[in-house]
């Protein structure tokens, strides 16, 4: 493997390090422009959902990842950016000027919260944005001229240019590419300049931060508006998406599943948000998966056998696939298991991988080792 | 003014609950600094434990309530052994995940083993009322309410009078500290776990007869935080009467207040607590020192 030879100080800050990422990404682009003609509808619904959580990722990652402010409330968020579309466009306005609207109300409602999250950090801060989170489905559930309460929403597919963009076709689907993309350009060129290295020293240290020059406040209440504006953005998608809301969707379990995306993901890299999405979007279909398919065919294995029981064993293994709450133990034992055995996510695992290769045979796993403090930091903040 | 105190009284026998479940979290971050998201999950499965002891076993209702409250201590001690020793001393937020990620498998199982049907169990306190004047007590709210007070003079007596009490102060104060004067902190650990957990799941037991025995009773632990922050997180009367304090609230705006507000009475009152007074009622104004 050749290495890189360092010859500019900006080499560091590019977004594209060397000609390689050019070729690898490249291919990546191609490979998702032509996905929707190669796999089937269902699959490239998954894809679109895909799409929709990686940019809640980016902004959750630039959040709690990068700032290093914890959200547990960013369903409230997603319900905004999806509310204010489907009120609009029932106003009649067109979806090239709500969908800068829900962007913005959004960010502006995470702004007003980044505000009181000012003086709280660690489990205050979690704890707060749980509790927005609740107030906000309430006041979806309750403030019924907008809303239509607990009855729910109807979105229409989106009207562009006078095209309808329906929520199966290929259009929508470009949609939701080409805004990833342009979240995700968005969210790296943030973090490549002065406004991303401000939120990484209050990541790492408040104080230190403080004494360069950070001014905590505006970058903190910054932080958290850019990462609900994301957020808000997808909802907008999300909602055309699902074509119907209600306030039940946006509940402290969809924030979660947004925590899930980066954890699983890994923190570290906007890489994370996408892998994560990935991984939590396609729990669904390999649950189905679990539930049909593979008791099937441990049944005729079963049968081929010559097994008297092989139907018995093909229920018993369908009941436990389609257990209620299995999706919900799943995602415990698997955020337990990350967070023990994997704490930087399937990036990290990457990272692990080729880093093996390139220093091989010289690969020392406590590169990665992470370090343990036991003194007494949260509380004295 | 009839209703107003019927009202408070049966407050106090939910913030009581809610006092319960904030003791089981204070006791935690208080020892550890860690706080679990599991509280409310461990005091549903603490429900179910006895609900198989007294219902199914057909055991006597006090020695059902000590088996459960017992198993409870156990579970609590395994669960640290397993998952939570390993990650002690890396960032909170892990921790708080791992926590959440707990109280998802309980629920997932408890309801793969049980069932999410409604279960009840009869207790002595079911039915039955006191008059006090022109007043009427339930059983079952009192036995909540007297329950409550035993407990936590009971454990405060604990804390502050017995050795490993005060060890496990000591623990809280200063881990690395405690380990340097002799304290055995891993043990200490599994004990916290094993005596919050007993608590979760005595305030499951009592909760059985006011709320029916199901997998979405742990969501109960979600109002708790209110009342833990209220307190000061950190303060053994303070998450009583934080506790307190929701659940008169709570029960309040129900009555008086339209349609919507008992739910979010709660958070609303934590959002003001944080922004006003975020050290809490109770709370240590510690500064950070550099």
């Amino acid at each position: 493997m050749r290495p890189i030879f360092q010859t500019d100080y900006d080499q560091d800050i590019r977004l594209m390090r060397h000609r390689g990422y050019w070729w690898s990404y490249g291919t990546l682009l191609l490979l998702v422009l032509l996905a929707p003609f190669v796999v089937g509808s269902y699959l490239q619904s998954q894809i679109v959902f895909v799409f929709i959580y990686s940019i809640v990722g980016i902004g959750l990652l630039i959040l709690a990842g990068f700032t290093g402010q914890t959200s547990l409330g960013h369903a409230a968020f997603l319900a905004i950016g999806a509310y204010t579309a489907g009120y609009m466009q029932r106003l009649g306005v067109p979806f090239l000027v709500y969908l800068p609207l829900s962007v913005v109300l959004s960010g502006t409602v995470g702004a007003l919260v980044g505000f009181p999250a000012l003086r709280l950090s660690g489990i205050y801060l979690v704890i707060a944005t749980i509790a927005f989170g609740f107030i906000m489905e309430e006041v979806a559930a309750r403030w019924e001229s907008v809303t239509n309460g607990n009855d729910g929403m109807r979105v229409k597919p989106i009207e562009l240019f006078g095209v309808t963009l329906g929520r199966e076709g290929y259009s929508f689907y470009y949609l939701c590419l080409g805004l990833l993309i342009l979240v995700l350009l968005l969210g790296l060129n943030i973090l490549r300049s002065p406004t991303g290295r401000a939120f990484v020293a209050i990541r790492d240290s408040e104080i230190a931060a403080r004494s360069i020059g950070v001014n905590l406040a505006v970058y903190k209440v910054v932080a958290f508006s850019i990462s609900a504006a994301m957020t808000g953005l997808a909802g907008c998608l999300y909602a055309h998406k699902l074509s119907f809301i209600s306030p039940e969707m946006f509940t402290l379990l969809l924030s979660l599943e947004f925590v899930i995306v980066i954890l699983i993901g890994g923190i570290g890299s906007l890489h994370g948000a996408v892998l994560g999405s990935i991984f939590v979007v396609m729990v669904d279909p390999f649950l189905g998966y679990l539930k049909d398919d593979v008791p099937r065919a441990i049944g005729k294995l079963a049968q081929a056998l010559g097994a008297s029981n092989a139907g018995a064993v093909q229920d018993t293994l369908s009941a436990i696939g389609g257990a209620a709450g299995l999706k919900g133990a799943i995602y415990g034992v698997i955020i337990i298991l990350f967070i023990i055995f994997e704490p930087y996510g399937l990036y990290g695992r990457w990272l692990k991988i080729r880093l093996y290769f390139e220093l091989f045979p010289l690969y020392k796993k406590a590169t990665f080792r992470r370090q343990k403090t036991y003194l007494k930091s949260e509380r004295n903040r | 003014l009839l209703d107003f105190i019927q009202q408070v009284v049966g407050g106090v026998a939910l913030g009581c609950v809610y006092g319960l479940i904030a003791l089981g979290f204070v006791l935690i971050y208080k020892a550890t600094e860690v706080v679990n998201f599991a509280q409310g999950d461990l005091m549903m499965l603490g429900g179910f434990f006895a609900y198989t002891f007294i219902d199914q076993l057909g055991l006597n209702y006090w020695i059902g309530f000590a088996l459960a409250v017992l198993a409870m201590a156990a579970f609590g001690s395994l669960v640290e052994r397993a998952i939570v020793r390993p990650i002690l001393g890396y960032p909170q937020f892990s921790i708080i995940m791992v926590t959440i990620g707990l109280g998802f498998a309980l629920r997932a199982v408890v309801g793969m083993i049980w069932g999410t049907d409604d279960l009840r169990i009869d207790t002595p306190f079911s039915s039955g009322v006191v008059h006090i004047g022109p007043l009427v007590l339930a059983y079952d709210k009192l036995s909540v309410i007297v329950a409550t007070i035993l407990l936590c003079g009971g454990l405060w007596v604990y804390f502050n009078k017995t050795r490993m009490g005060i060890a496990m102060q000591a623990t809280s104060q200063n881990m690395l500290g405690a380990y340097y004067m002799g304290i055995p902190v891993k043990r200490v650990f599994s004990l916290i776990w094993a005596i919050s957990a007993a608590v979760a799941g005595f305030a499951g037991v009592l909760l059985a007869p006011i709320a029916f025995i199901h997998t979405n009773v742990g969501f109960l632990g979600l109002k708790a935080f209110p009342a833990a922050v209220l307190g000061g997180f950190g303060s053994i009367p303070g998450a009583l009467a934080g506790g307190l304090v929701i659940g008169v609230a709570e029960t309040l705006s129900g009555f008086y207040l339209p349609e919507g507000f008992k739910d979010v009475a709660a958070y609303i009152l934590l959002l003001i607590v944080l922004m006003v007074r975020p050290q809490g009622l109770f709370g240590l104004n510690l500064r950070k020192k550099v």
